[in-house]
Formats: C-alpha cells, structure tokens, sequence
C-alpha cells in the first residue's frame, strides 16, 4: 500500500446479515432433521450397504434408500448402483 | 379461562426477564389479572426487575414442597394490584422443584389469575423444562443474531416434544417477539432483519422490541419499562405485543423514539 493510500477513504463494508442468514439456513436444516427417522434411516442405509459389501464392492453413495409414504402403504425404495 | 405463557429462548441475556416484566405489567395495565412466575432458581432476577426484592418472604419451591401456602409467596404488585410476582428460591437447589409440586401451583394459579407468565432460565436443563412444561403458549424471545436465532430453533423443537401439550398429541401455540432491534444497522445490512428471522424459525410474531437506553432505565430503577416510561418506543412495543396476546389485531411496526424538542429545550421529563 503507499503511503498516499493510509489517507484513502475506504469502501464501506460490505452487509454481512445476508452471511448470518445463509450461514444460519444451512446448519438449521442440517440441526432439524427429524432426528428419530433420520437415524433409523441411518442405520438401514448402513446395514443395506454392509450387506452389499459381503458380495461386491459398492461406493456408499452408490447406495439410495427413500421411503414413499402413501395412505394405504409405504414404500421402500432401494437403488444400487453396481459399477459395470 | 387462564392461559399459562413461557417467556423462553434457550440464550441467556436476550431480554426473557425484562420481557417478562413488560407483558406482565402490560396485560395488568389492561385490566387482566396477571402473574410472573420465576423459574432461574439459584439465579432469581424478575423480583429485582419488578422492584420487589425485598419484598421475598415465601418461594416457589417453598409452596412446591408444601411448607408455605401459595398466597404466602404471592407477592402483590405495590402499583397494580392485579399483578402478582411468583419469586423462585435463590438458595435451594434447582432440583428441588418437584414435578408434582409444580403441577398443583400451575393449577392453582389457573384458577386465580388471567395469565400465568413463566419466566424460563436460559438452557435447556430441567429448570428450563420446568418452565414449559405446563405452558399453552410460548413467546421465543430472540435477538437477531445468529446465535440467539439458532438456540430459538432448539426451543422450538423443544415446545414441540417436551411439553404437557405435546404429549397430549396437541401444539403449544407459539410466538416471536423480536428483542434488541437496532433499525439502523438492519438497513445497513449488519444486522438480521425481521424477515430473515421470521423466515428461518417460521413462528409468527408477536412483536418487535427497539435497542433501547430506556430498558436498562427501567431495570435500574425496579420498574417494568411499560410502567416507567410507556410512551418510549419499547415500552410501546411490548404494549401492543401484550394487546395481541390478548386477540387485538394491531399492525407490526418498529416504534421509534419520539424526538420531544420541548422536553429537551425545559429538560423536563416530559416523555
């Protein structure tokens, strides 16, 4: 910086509530996660891709488990993707 | 019939007790019987914001253990006689609330007053859960400040599962009141604004209360900022606050201080 610089006016600064908002939608909805389903699906999504594992090599996020609740029956769905 | 309120928050320091206070004296301003109930035992403060401390005889544990009788430990407001200060214990422990102890006050004070205004300890531990267990309302106070609006959400969650409410499968009716407001640094963009809150809690709100030097006034002299200045903007603030609570339907603004030039000119008290 020279030395005419340390007189400068400077630029205001910029609004930091939009990274306070932001900052704050992503760990809430992280926080939030029913913690009573989220752990059980959890907890089958890892039992599903232990028991692929036994037979082949599969990647975690190659494994996608997903419940469709309806009203007369819920649907699991599980899709793996097995490299070819 | 009487509805139990929980003035609650998670963070300490966002205004719970003042906001207790001003409600309180509020809705008694408005012909409504009222009474605050403190639950910070070991760190009691409403007494000494209602300017009653050294009016203390009897507690709320000493009624939850049976060893004085509730009209014992009501304190009687010396302004409005239909508001009343529950105060907790300063010296037992906070264990010494007994679930069923609690359980028969609330019912008792049901039947006497308008309104029950719990005053919750910050946290999340058993006095906090204390405070809320029996509540049909809450009011989340939250400052718009990141950490303040994250311990709300917790809160939040927590009316939703471990309250008497809750367990009877119905919802704890719930409230934002909005404390420590600064307009000025919300329009530069520094400080969260209403929306922003509004929008990640989605509770709806109850009000907006402006950073105010007349709050800290009101404490320092033991007086609930509605009575000691109701024309200053948060007094005016938590007074339509308490209107809503009541089902008026009154638009949300922001007061602002009324610039009072002959007052400053006399420097009388004219505000």
């Amino acid at each position: 910086m020279s030395f005419f610089g340390l007189f400068k006016r400077s630029e205001p600064l910029p609004a930091t509530a939009p990274v306070a908002r932001e900052r704050l939608q992503v760990l809430l909805a992280h926080e939030r996660g029913s913690p009573r389903n989220s752990s059980k699906m959890t907890a089958l999504k890892e039992d599903i891709i232990d028991a692929i594992a036994r037979h082949m090599l599969v990647k975690p996020e190659a494994v996608k488990v997903k419940i469709d609740r309806r009203a007369e029956v819920s649907i699991l769905r599980i899709a793996v993707d097995i490299p070819a | 019939m009487a509805k139990v309120l929980v003035v609650t928050s998670g963070k300490g320091g966002v205004g719970k007790t003042t906001s207790t206070a001003a409600l309180g004296a509020a809705l008694a301003l408005n012909g409504q019987k009222v009474v605050v109930v403190d639950f910070d035992v070991g760190l009691r403060n409403l007494d000494l914001v209602m300017g009653a401390e050294r009016r203390v005889v009897y507690d709320l544990i000493n009624v939850a253990q049976g060893n004085a009788k509730l009209s014992q430990a009501l304190i009687r407001d010396k302004r409005l006689e239909n508001l009343a200060l529950l105060p907790a214990s300063q010296t037992r422990d906070k264990d010494a609330l007994s679930e069923k102890g609690l359980a028969r006050i609330i019912r008792e004070l049901r039947t006497l007053f308008d309104w029950v205004i719990c005053d919750s300890p910050a946290g999340i531990e058993r006095g906090a859960m204390m405070a809320m267990r029996h509540a049909d309302a809450a009011i989340i106070i939250t400052n718009p400040e990141v950490s303040s609006v994250r311990d709300s959400d917790r809160i939040i969650g927590l009316l939703d599962a471990k309250t008497e409410k809750a367990a009877k499968g119905e919802r704890v009716e719930k409230h934002l009141l909005i404390t420590r407001y600064d307009q000025a640094r919300a329009g530069r963009g520094d400080m969260l604004k209403t929306d922003d809150v509004l929008d990640i809690l989605s509770v709806p709100l109850l009000g907006i209360i402006p950073e105010s030097d007349q709050v800290l006034r009101a404490s320092n002299l033991g007086q609930p900022v509605t009575l000691a200045n109701p024309l200053s903007a948060p007094a005016r603030a938590y007074s339509d606050a308490a209107r809503r609570l009541m089902g008026d339907n009154l638009a949300i603004n922001v007061p602002l201080e009324r610039f009072n030039l002959l007052g400053r000119i006399f420097g009388g008290r004219a505000a």
